[in-house]
C-alpha cells in the first residue's frame, strides 16, 4: 500500500508539470497585449523596456522555465521563512531567512505577488465551499440511507424526484432565485457576502450565518444531489448480499444491520466519491461567487481573465489543477486503505 | 440397402415458432414506455426542439428588434392580479429594458442553447468512441491513450474553459463572424473537454467484447480490424454511448449557459438563455419573469435530458429488462 501511495505521489509530478505546461502555451497562444492600455504617446522604446520589465522578452520556454522556478522554489522558501517567523505553530525556530529578495510572480494588474493576493482570497473561498460540502455531505449521506433501506416508498420516489431537479437546475438559476426569495420578499438574509464582516461578539456570528447561509445552500444542492444518488446506490448493491441475511439470522437488531453492517461496506464507494467531488466544487464556486459577490478564488480568477493579467490566470489555475490532482490521489489510497480486497500491489 | 428413415417422434418434432421473434429495439422501447419519467423527459426535450425549430415561423418578431416605446412590459398573465401593469398581446411575455420581445428572445436563445448542446455532445461522442475503440481494441495504443484520457480528467474543466473563450474569442470572431465564431469556440472547448468519461466506458466495453467469440470468427475468415470495429464492436457498444449521450447533452446546455452568465459567451447582443438570465439579474426585483422564463427553459430542458438518460439506461440494460 505504501509503495503503491509512493508511486502514485512520484506519478503525479509529471502530470502536474505537463498540465502547467499545457496550461502555460495555451496562455502563450493567447492574443491581447498587456501593453495594449499603455497610452500611445508612450514612444516604442519605452515600450519595450516595460514589456521586459514584465519578462516578456524571453522566448516562451525560457519563461515557462522562470515561472516554474518562481513557483516551485522562491515561493515555498517564503513560505518556510514565514512558518519560522510569524506562524504560531514553528515560530520558536530561528528565522530561516531563505528569501533573498528574488523576483515572485508578480500580477500585471496590481503589481504584487500573485501569491499574496491569492492567500488573501482563498480564506473566503475555503469557507464557503468547505462548509457547502459538508452540509452537503451531512444531508446526502441520510438521504441515500433511508431512500435506499425503503426503496420504492413514497420518501424514496420524492427523494430520486428531488435529487433530479437538484441536479438539474444550475446554480446561477438557483442563486438568483434564493435572493429574490429571501433577501428581495422576505428580507431575511443579506443577497451580498460581506467579507470584511469580523465575527466579535454573539450579534455578528450571527449575521456571519445568515450571510453563509445562501451560497453555502446554492453549492450544497448540487453535492446532495450527486451524492444521496451514489449513497442509494451503493446501499441498494449492499442491502442484498449474503452477509446481511446472516447478520439478520443471527438475531441483530436492525439498527445495528444497516448502520453498522451494510453503511461500512456501502461507504467505500462514496468517500472516494466525496473525496474526488472536491475539485468539482470549487469549479461549481466560480459561479456560486460571482453570484454572491464572494471576492474568492473563483472571482479573482474572472477578473484576471477581463484584465488579461496571464500571471494571475495562470497561477490559478494551476491550483485549480493541483487541487484536482491531490484528491484523484486521496480518493485512490483511501480507496485502497477502505477496502482491503482492492490492493494496489 | 436402405431403410426408410423411422417417423420423428411426435414430441420431438421442431414447430415453428408461433410468433416472429421479437426484435432487440422492440424490448427496449417497451421497457423504455414504462418509465414514466423518461417518456415526459423525452417528450419535453421534442416538444422544445420542435419549439426552437418551428416557433421562429409562428412568431415571427425579431428577437434582436429594439421597441424603446415598448420596453419593460410584464407577461400577459400578470394582469391577473395587476390591473394597472403594462401588458399587451403583442408581446405575450413582455419585453426587455431595450423593447426586445421575450418570446422572441426564449426561442432564438433556446435555438443557440440547443445547437451548441447537440453540436457538442456530439464532438465529444466522436473523440470519446474513437479514443475509445483504439484504446480498447489496439493493444499497443491502450497505454498512451488511457494516460492522455487521465491527463484530460485532471484538468480543471471550468477554468480551462473560461480561459479559452477569454482568450480565443478575438480571432475567431475575426475569422467566422461574431456569433459563428463564438459557435466553433464554444462547441470545439466543451467538446474537447467532456469526451473522457465515454472513451473510459466505451473502452471498458471493447475490452470485454473483443475476447468474444464472434470476434474470433470474424477474424479467422480475415476480416479486417476495421471491418471487425465497424461491423462487430460499435454496434455492441452502442447502448453505453447513448446514455453518455444523454449526460453529455445535459452538460453541455448546462456549460454554455454558464459562460453565457458569467459574459463569455455569445455576443451581447445575441439572445441565449443564460444570457437572458444574467442580463435580467440586475431587474429581478422589478421583473422577476425575466430570471424565471430563461432559468425554467434552461432547468426544465436540463431535467428532460436526464430523465431520458435514466430511461435509457435502465432500456438498454438487459439485466433490467423485461423485469
Amino acid at each position: 500500500m505504501l509503495t503503491y501511495a509512493t508511486r502514485r505521489l512520484v506519478l503525479s509530478i509529471p502530470t502536474l508539470l505537463f498540465i502547467s505546461f499545457v496550461i502555460f502555451m495555451l496562455l502563450q497562444l493567447a492574443p491581447g497585449d498587456p501593453m495594449a492600455q499603455v497610452p500611445l504617446t508612450v514612444p516604442p522604446e519605452v515600450k519595450e523596456k516595460m514589456r521586459q520589465a514584465l519578462g516578456l522578452g524571453e522566448p516562451p520556454l525560457v519563461q515557462y522555465w522562470k515561472w516554474l522556478v518562481q513557483t516551485f522554489w522562491i515561493e515555498p522558501k517564503i513560505f518556510i521563512d514565514w512558518l519560522t517567523r510569524d506562524s504560531f505553530l514553528l515560530g520558536w525556530l530561528p528565522d530561516t531567512a531563505l528569501y533573498q529578495g528574488e523576483l515572485r510572480v508578480i500580477s500585471w494588474q496590481t503589481r504584487s505577488p500573485v501569491m499574496d493576493i491569492v492567500l488573501q482570497r482563498i480564506p473566503q473561498t475555503l469557507w464557503v465551499v468547505g462548509m457547502s460540502y459538508i452540509v452537503g455531505v451531512l444531508i446526502a449521506l441520510p438521504i441515500g440511507i433511508y431512500s435506499a433501506y425503503r426503496q420504492y416508498s413514497l420518501f424514496d420516489q420524492a427523494g430520486t424526484f428531488i435529487t433530479m431537479v437538484g441536479f438539474s437546475i444550475p446554480p446561477f438559476f438557483t442563486g438568483p432565485l434564493l435572493i429574490v426569495v429571501f433577501s428581495v420578499y422576505l428580507g431575511w438574509f443579506p443577497s451580498i457576502y460581506d467579507t470584511t464582516h469580523v465575527v466579535n461578539d454573539w450579534e455578528s456570528f450571527k449575521y456571519q450565518l445568515q450571510q453563509m447561509i445562501m451560497p453555502v445552500m446554492v453549492l450544497a444542492l448540487q453535492t446532495t444531489a450527486q451524492l444521496s444518488r451514489y449513497m442509494r446506490a451503493s446501499m441498494l448493491d449492499n442491502l442484498n448480499q449474503d452477509y446481511v441475511r446472516t447478520a439478520r439470522a443471527k438475531g441483530l437488531s436492525e439498527a445495528i444491520v444497516v448502520m453498522v453492517h451494510v453503511l461500512r461496506n456501502s461507504m467505500i464507494p462514496v468517500v472516494t466519491v466525496i473525496a474526488l467531488g472536491v475539485p468539482a466544487i470549487f469549479g461549481g464556486a466560480i459561479i456560486t461567487e460571482n453570484v454572491f459577490k464572494v471576492n474568492g478564488i473563483g472571482q479573482l480568477l474572472i477578473t484576471a481573465l477581463f484584465a488579461n493579467d496571464l500571471p494571475m490566470v495562470m497561477t490559478l489555475t494551476f491550483i485549480f489543477a493541483f487541487l484536482i490532482v491531490l484528491f484523484n490521489l486521496i480518493a485512490d489510497v483511501l480507496y485502497g486503505l477502505l477496502d482491503p480486497r482492492i490492493r494496489y500491489d | 440397402m436402405t431403410e426408410p428413415s423411422p417417423a420423428p417422434i411426435e414430441a420431438l418434432k421442431d414447430k415453428g415458432p408461433a410468433a416472429p421473434p421479437r426484435s432487440k429495439w422492440r424490448d427496449v422501447w417497451d421497457q423504455f414506455r414504462k418509465h414514466k419519467g423518461a417518456m415526459m423527459g423525452a417528450f419535453f426535450l421534442l416538444l422544445i426542439t420542435f419549439g426552437v425549430l418551428v416557433g421562429p415561423w409562428l412568431w415571427t418578431l425579431d428577437p434582436q428588434k429594439l421597441d424603446i416605446r415598448a420596453k419593460d412590459m410584464r407577461p400577459i398573465y400578470t394582469a391577473i392580479w395587476d390591473s394597472t401593469a403594462k401588458v399587451g398581446w403583442n408581446h405575450p411575455l413582455g419585453s426587455d429594458q431595450l423593447g426586445r420581445d421575450n418570446l422572441a428572445q426564449l426561442i432564438a436563445g433556446g435555438r443557440a442553447s440547443m445547437a451548441v448542446g447537440w453540436a457538442a455532445m456530439l464532438l465529444s461522442l466522436i473523440i470519446g468512441t474513437g479514443v475509445g475503440v483504439m484504446a480498447g481494441f489496439f493493444k499497443k495504443l491502450d497505454g498512451p491513450l488511457m494516460r492522455l484520457t487521465d491527463l484530460f480528467l485532471s484538468l480543471p474543466i471550468l477554468p480551462l474553459l473560461l480561459v479559452a473563450v477569454t482568450l480565443f474569442r478575438q480571432p475567431l470572431r475575426a475569422n467566422f463572424g461574431p456569433e459563428g465564431g463564438m459557435f466553433i469556440l464554444i462547441v470545439t472547448v466543451v467538446g474537447i473537454t467532456s469526451w473522457m468519461p465515454t472513451a473510459r466506458i466505451v473502452r471498458g466495453d471493447i475490452l470485454a467484447i473483443k475476447e468474444r467469440e464472434f470476434v474470433l470468427a470474424a477474424r479467422s475468415i480475415g476480416t479486417r480490424p476495421f471491418q471487425i470495429i465497424k461491423r462487430h464492436l460499435l454496434p455492441n457498444v452502442l447502448s453505453p454511448i447513448m446514455v453518455s449521450a444523454t449526460l453529455g447533452l445535459a452538460t453541455a446546455i448546462i456549460t454554455e449557459s454558464a459562460l453565457s452568465f458569467l459574459g463569455v459567451g455569445f455576443p451581447s447582443d445575441f439572445p441565449t438563455w443564460g444570457k437572458m438570465l444574467a442580463d435580467a439579474v440586475a431587474r429581478m426585483e422589478d421583473f422577476p419573469e425575466r430570471v424565471m422564463l430563461p432559468g425554467i427553459a434552461i432547468s426544465l430542458t436540463v431535467l428532460g435530458v436526464n430523465y431520458l438518460g435514466d430511461g435509457l439506461r435502465d432500456a438498454l440494460d438487459p439485466r433490467i429488462r423485461g423485469r
